[in-house]
């Protein structure tokens, strides 16, 4: 317990520059009264650094309290094989539910009304896909990662290889995105504190979350957040309803009349003013669903649960609770209507646009809270933002920890032969390296334009991940060569066309008309995906693949009826 | 797993059994899924007027938000459908093949 003193000690001393930093930002004003202080210079908010302060505690207890239940390989990565199926719906939800989702589908209702529940739609009906094909038998087949299960019958090297560099691509990218999130949420909140110090704090909590509590403190900081998250928004969703008489023929009339763009909030199924693309709105479609159901943070959930059963179950619980956070946004964003727009106390110059917030274009929600339950409100919302932000961001640490110290340190390096202690000690080395990346990432992307991170990450679970994991699993043809020619194809297919997409060629690199129209190049490199995996595997005459496909069957048996799975742990 | 075992449960009619319900019912209801989404994808696609009509004269409300949560609400219910039917028949009939096997 020594390492985990010195942890603490280092993070009260942390706490202290923490405090006194605030400290300074709020007597700074005070002591320079004649400094050109902006004329609405936002007060400190004390309730969000309060409430943030109190999850920082709790969650700390509870990181020391799982790190002194966490002594095996199988506790660090996945819990001990010892979460629930309600448990495990939480922490998926959790995981699912990030800041940037509960902010941006509120944004973009509260912007373009009817299209957003487009995105809500796309990103719930990965779920049902992910258990009808997947959950059970990953819980059957896998240990730590989904490597795990995609190299069950194949050779060890080359997938774990390619499964890992997609897996931290996604990571990575995901981490940048959650990471300039954060930093400009706080510095919004506590305009004290600067985008770089917020960055800093993250980067500092989810380390100590990740590398001493490992999945026990991530699973159960992700519970509590979802349970705090799912709360908050409800009472929101409460408030808004209220203000209408609970009439959601009112809610939306009252929208519509108070909206600039009147009732063409109701009629685009497009962002309001772009032209409408079918293809584009497919491939949108084929990448929100599929790539759900390949997010490497949320794959190794599944490998917590006591058994398959409860796997199965977690499904249920995590799609219900997803599902109906997706609704209470939607209520959100509309409420963001009637009482944030049109204000002036929130709007940024009301003579020129009724829509533009103070804080940039993700503040909808959180003025939104302030709108009906005042500061007290608004600071509970903002903590419950950061803590998502926390959360999420220590979920795809882990996952990223365990691609490079499962997949590539002990099976890739090490041939299946490293020492467990050592194994968790190249993970814990991972998280921290991960960690110090986010925060260097997230300081560099803080003034680019990061609108691209959620076409990239989806688009590379939903043309890598998800098709070689579901031919794995269900396709006995599947060789090693078609799932590492797939899976590359994959990778590069979609990093590729995103380069030469709109997003990134034209807004972002300003080079002129994208080479390749479309945003979402799902639609293209999935197919592709799916013939070179196909005849990549049937072209190969190989001995290894005779042996890959003969080994099927018992690959299949274990699928199946969960004999020879990982077990729970004893205590 | 023995090779031994392995063989006797390809052999096991339960197992048979077991692996054709469970294949139908996931991949049945995949395919309940994916036609309703990309019903609901392909209609924002070409027939974007479906959507976007109001579901009454003089309503605001447009048919597309009543879709949209149909399909939300029915990704929860098949959710449901699948373990109601995989506690109630898959568990038991895999109790019994692990039963027999580690015979």
């Amino acid at each position: 317990m020594r390492i985990f003193k010195t942890v603490i000690g280092a993070a009260l001393s942390f706490a202290t520059l923490f405090a006194s930093t605030l400290s300074y930002g709020f007597d700074a004003p005070a002591a320079a009264p004649a400094a050109a202080v902006p004329a609405a210079a936002p007060p400190l908010n004390w309730h969000a650094i309060i409430m943030f302060l109190i999850f920082v505690s709790i969650t700390l207890v509870i990181t020391y309290w799982a790190a002194t239940h966490t002594k095996t390989a199988s506790d660090f990565y996945a819990a001990g094989r010892g979460v629930t199926g309600l448990q495990n719906g939480m922490a998926i939800a959790g995981d699912y539910m990030s800041a940037a989702s509960f902010l941006g589908i509120a944004a973009l209702v509260y912007f373009n009304g009817f299209y957003g529940l487009i995105f809500s739609v796309g990103w719930l009906v990965g779920w049902p896909i992910i258990l009808f094909l997947v959950a059970e038998r990953l819980r059957n087949l896998g240990k730590y990662t989904y490597a795990d299960v995609v190299s069950f019958r194949l050779q060890q090297g080359p997938i774990r290889i390619m499964a890992a560099i997609s897996s931290l691509i996604v990571v990575i990218w995901y981490l940048i995105g959650q990471a300039v999130g954060a930093g400009q949420l706080l510095h919004t909140l506590v305009p004290q504190m600067s985008y770089r110090l917020s960055i800093v704090i993250v980067g500092v909590l989810i380390v100590l979350y990740v590398t001493l509590g490992g999945m026990k403190a991530t699973t159960w900081v992700q519970i509590i957040k979802a349970g705090l998250l799912l709360g908050g928004a409800s009472c929101m969703a409460f408030g808004v309803m209220l203000h209408e008489g609970f009439s959601f023929a009112k809610l939306f009339s009252d929208a519509v009349a108070l909206h600039p763009k009147g009732i063409k909030i109701m009629q685009s199924v497009v962002p309001i003013g772009a032209k409408a693309n079918p293809i584009e709105s497919i491939s949108l479609g084929l990448t929100l669903m599929f790539g759900t159901a390949g997010l490497p943070h949320i794959l190794m959930r599944f490998f917590t649960t006591t058994d398959s059963k409860a796997a199965r179950k977690s499904v249920l619980y995590g799609t219900c609770f997803i599902g109906y956070f997706y609704i209470l946004t939607f209520i959100i964003g509309f409420g963001a209507i009637i009482l944030v727009a049109n204000n002036p106390t929130y709007v940024v110059d009301i003579t020129k646009s009724v829509l533009d917030l103070k804080g940039g274009g993700s503040m909808p929600a959180i003025y939104l809270s302030h709108a009906i339950g005042g500061n007290f409100f608004l600071g509970f919302i903002a903590a419950v933002a950061f803590a998502t932000i926390l959360a999420v961001v220590s979920g795809l640490t882990l996952a990223g920890a365990s691609a490079l110290s499962h997949d590539i340190y002990a099976s890739v390096i090490m041939k299946g032969k490293a020492d467990e202690k050592k194994e968790v000690w190249v993970s814990k080395m991972s998280v921290i390296g991960l960690g110090i990346l986010a925060v260097l990432l997230g300081i560099a992307f803080e003034k680019q334009n990061v609108a691209y991170i959620v076409a990239l990450t989806f688009s590379i679970a939903a043309c890598t991940n998800f098709p070689i994991l579901v031919l794995s699993v269900f396709w006995k043809g599947l060789t090693t060569r078609g799932a590492v020619m797939g899976g590359y194809t994959g990778i590069f297919g979609s990093i590729g066309l995103l380069i030469i997409g709109p997003t990134v060629w034209t807004k972002v690199l300003s080079m002129g008309p994208a080479i390749f129209p479309y945003d979402f190049p799902t639609f293209v490199v999935l197919p592709v995906v799916l013939i070179v995996a196909y005849v990549a595997s049937v072209t190969d005459g190989s001995e290894s693949a005779k042996k890959e496909r003969a080994a099927f069957e018992a690959q299949m048996i274990r699928a199946e009826t969960g004999l020879g799975a990982e077990a729970a742990a004893e205590h | 797993m023995s090779l031994l075992i392995a063989s006797n449960i390809q052999k096991n009619p339960k197992y048979l059994e077991l692996v054709h319900r469970r294949n139908t019912l996931g991949w049945t209801l995949s395919a309940i899924v994916c036609v309703m989404y990309f019903g609901f994808t392909l209609m924002i696609a070409y027939a974007p007027d479906i959507l976007t009509n109001p579901i009454a004269p003089g309503s605001v409300i447009p048919m597309g938000m009543l879709l949209g949560l149909g399909v939300i609400l029915a990704s929860c219910a098949t959710t449901g459908i699948y373990v109601y039917m995989a506690n109630k028949t898959f568990d038991p009939i895999i109790a019994e093949i692990v039963r027999e096997a580690s015979k």
